[in-house]
């Protein structure tokens, strides 16, 4: 893979290092959208490229609107992920349909790319827990809310994998998601270990936006990397520009590949460390300014959406015309989005679905007991304003 | 409302103010700070940020960043250091964020908070306090909404205490950290904002294992707490004129004041409680038993359960079908009175 690796910007993660690698990031495209080593062009096909930049252009324009939708009272409480379109796009873009992923409550562009319909995703948004149901033939597991508690769920997923048919490699990868504060949590401990012991076809992409609500990572752990942390498991640890597409997604389809099939000299899993930033809020809930003044100046200039518009561009591959139609393609997408998530509606006596495989007599009473509330008093009475 | 100033420095000794229940958790926390040098605040975005709900607002500031720690996203570790600390003579009051993400603590607080004392025979012991805002009703996302005290309760070594009131807050809090023994000290945050209520300015406690009767009834005596003690009144308003309703919060679940519920259920012969985490071996279920335990010979009806149901906490299109709502706990103490 032809990647460049330089010395990290000393104002990302401050100056500790632990390991010799710890001073490199992968990076293709520099922060004015121009590749960083003259030559051979990443092998990435034209429509893939396309793909891609339309992916995070969809992202960030759907960021824009369910924000639009929060402060309207149509949603509920929403995690922005402006900023973080190319690490979600460009690593859910580098995996196959079969390949499976495993998100946080962020995560809603690579769930998108995987086959997720964004009216699914607001619908849960808006409080219907059938947002929640995956489709058939959608290798995307219901969202992870309480942090890191997916990782070591993947790594038994991945481990099954492994398990089906022993006597050959793997044809199916993992990919699980978790941002810079889930390294803290033993589970992204004990599922990393397990990923290790258990050589599973496993991807760790972390994505360090540098924020835990609050906390910035050099407050999160004193390890020069998060990267660093998969090493001590026995699984690779890379770093990469999480605001760069291309180099997210030559790297993660090298992790891919390799978690399906290491070379003798390879390590199966892999751990991703996208190092990124959060324009935005934690979430509609949360006031930035109570712990950082604005945009950090050295994020404002690495946004990942013109710098690929600058490489496409510079290729002749898009113009204003194309942006523009463009523009219309995505509104016109996310309006019938919204249109659909406005249809849903939900039974209150749903919420006695899918307990149980079959449902206890004790929960039929319970049900029925809801049911009979609702014909004597109505829902206004039960749920009304007022309660 | 968020000056960044803690209400124990306010210079009004001996006078009161019109608190929220958040901003008496607040004070309450300024209050034992200022007077017990040991007394420390650990956890997600309690400094900088004052805490997602402000319950740790402006602490920082005055108390500087060794007593008002932003940790680590670990709640284990939060849990397990504050156990460390309080053996070792802190006072540590660890947040959670929200109860919700409290389980990876779980382990820390049922195996060692709950037993270092009987497992070293009194010579090691574990004075601290784990605050976490706990039930629905505020249109939360998964995972922000539940309330599961009784896992708490049900661990000999833990008491759980859970206010209704900002005068509680403060007074329950206060007494948590001053105890001896560990405390799970459960906010209701759908009335966190609800309403003001007078709070004195100087440090005052109201003592764990004491319930309240918060309106004297001779036909039904109900029993409830949190936030679940605002739809009651309301119901045994509405019901005022037809059945005499006994309001009884119940502010600390562990130790329960097994005394005032026997007492309530020996006076009206009909009993009912309300909470809502799920029905089956929840809170109602040890009431229902200490009402059988003390007072069975009084009883003219079964004791109802009205609580949330017995289903994972739903997302926040129909949470207010789970939640008891004021006109199904009128509905049930209707069915105890006419039993």
């Amino acid at each position: 893979m032809a990647t460049d690796r330089h010395p990290r910007d000393a104002s990302i993660g401050g100056p500790r290092r632990d390991h010799p690698d710890d001073g490199c990031i992968v990076q293709l495209l520099d922060e004015d959208g121009h590749l960083r080593q003259e030559g051979e062009p990443p092998s990435i096909p034209e429509d893939e490229l396309l793909e891609l930049y339309e992916g995070m252009r969809f992202a960030r324009r759907f960021d824009e609107r369910a924000l639009s939708l929060q402060r309207q009272g149509r949603i509920a409480t929403y995690a922005p992920m402006r900023g973080q379109e190319a690490a979600q796009v460009a690593s859910a873009r580098a995996l196959a349909d079969d390949d499976w992923i495993y998100p946080t409550y962020r995560d809603n562009a690579a769930k998108i790319v995987h086959g997720l319909d964004p009216a699914d995703i607001l619908a849960a948004l808006r409080g219907h827990q059938s947002g929640y149901a995956v489709p058939d033939g959608v290798n995307v597991m219901p969202e992870y809310i309480p942090i890191a508690t997916q990782i070591p769920q993947a790594t038994g997923g991945a481990w099954a994998e492994t398990l089906q048919d022993p006597e050959r490699d793997p044809d199916t990868a993992y990919l699980c998601y978790f941002g810079d504060g889930a390294t803290s949590e033993g589970d992204f401990h004990e599922g990393l270990n397990f990923a290790g012991v258990f050589d599973v076809p496993a991807v760790f992409f972390c994505n360090n936006n540098q924020w835990s609500i609050s906390t910035p990572v050099e407050r999160q752990t004193r390890s020069g990397t998060l990267a660093g942390k998969a090493r001590a498991y026995g699984l690779e640890g890379i770093r990469v520009d999480g605001m760069d597409p291309l180099a997210v997604y030559e790297v993660t389809r090298r992790a891919v590949s390799k978690a399906k099939d290491p070379a003798a000299d390879e390590l199966r899993p892999t751990m991703i460390e996208a190092v990124q930033y959060r324009y935005g809020a934690h979430t509609s809930s949360d006031d930035p300014s109570r712990y950082r003044d604005g945009v950090d100046e050295e994020w404002a200039d690495k946004d990942p959406i013109p710098r690929l518009a600058t490489y496409l561009r510079d290729r002749e591959l898009i113009d204003d015309e194309y942006e523009a139609d463009l523009d219309d393609r995505i509104d016109a997408e996310i309006d019938a989005a919204v249109d659909r998530m406005e249809a849903v509606e939900t039974d209150p006596a749903e919420m006695f679905d899918h307990v149980y495989a079959e449902r206890t007599p004790e929960l039929a009473d319970q049900r029925a007991e809801l049911e009979r509330l609702r014909a004597e008093y109505g829902d206004e009475a039960l749920a009304g304003d007022g309660q | 409302m968020s000056t960044g100033t803690p209400q124990a420095s306010r210079d009004s000794p001996g006078g009161e103010d019109d608190l929220t229940l958040v901003e008496a958790v607040r004070d309450g926390l300024a209050a034992e700070m200022l007077r017990d040098d040991s007394v420390m605040v650990l956890g997600e975005d309690v400094g900088d940020n004052g805490g997602v709900f402000r319950a740790t607002d402006g602490l920082l500031d005055t108390f500087g960043e060794e007593r008002v720690v932003d940790t680590p996203l670990a709640e284990s570790g939060i849990v397990g250091s504050a156990i460390g600390l309080a053996t070792h003579g802190m006072r540590p009051v660890a947040e959670i964020q929200f109860m919700g993400f409290v389980y990876p603590a779980f382990d820390q607080l049922v195996s060692h908070a709950a037993r270092l004392r009987a497992r070293s025979q009194g010579q090691y012991t574990c004075p601290m306090v784990v605050r976490a805002p706990y039930g629905g009703g505020i249109d939360a996302p998964e995972h922000h909404s539940e309330s599961t005290e009784a896992f708490f309760v049900h661990q000999p070594g833990l008491k759980v205490a859970v206010p209704s009131t900002p005068y509680d807050a403060k007074g329950l809090l206060a007494a948590a950290i001053r105890d001896p023994d560990p405390v799970v000290f459960l906010e209701p945050k759908k009335i966190y904002r609800a309403f003001r209520q007078p709070v004195p300015a100087d440090p005052y406690t109201v003592d764990l294992g004491e319930a309240a009767v918060r309106r004297q009834g001779s036909d039904v005596s109900v029993f409830t707490y949190g936030a679940m003690t605002k739809p009651t009144m309301v119901a045994a308003s509405e019901l005022d004129g037809d059945i005499d309703v006994e309001v009884v919060d119940l502010r600390t679940l562990s130790p329960l004041d097994r005394e005032t519920i026997a007492e309530s259920a020996k006076k009206t012969g009909r009993t009912a409680v309300v909470h809502e985490g799920p029905k089956t071996a929840g809170m109602g279920a040890e009431v229902v038993a200490t009402v059988q335990e003390e007072a069975l010979v009084y009883q003219e009806a079964p004791v109802e359960r009205i609580t949330g149901f017995d289903v994972p906490f739903p997302l926040h299109a129909v949470e207010d079908y789970y939640l008891p709502a004021a006109v199904r706990i009128e509905d049930r103490i209707r069915r105890a009175y006419e039993f």
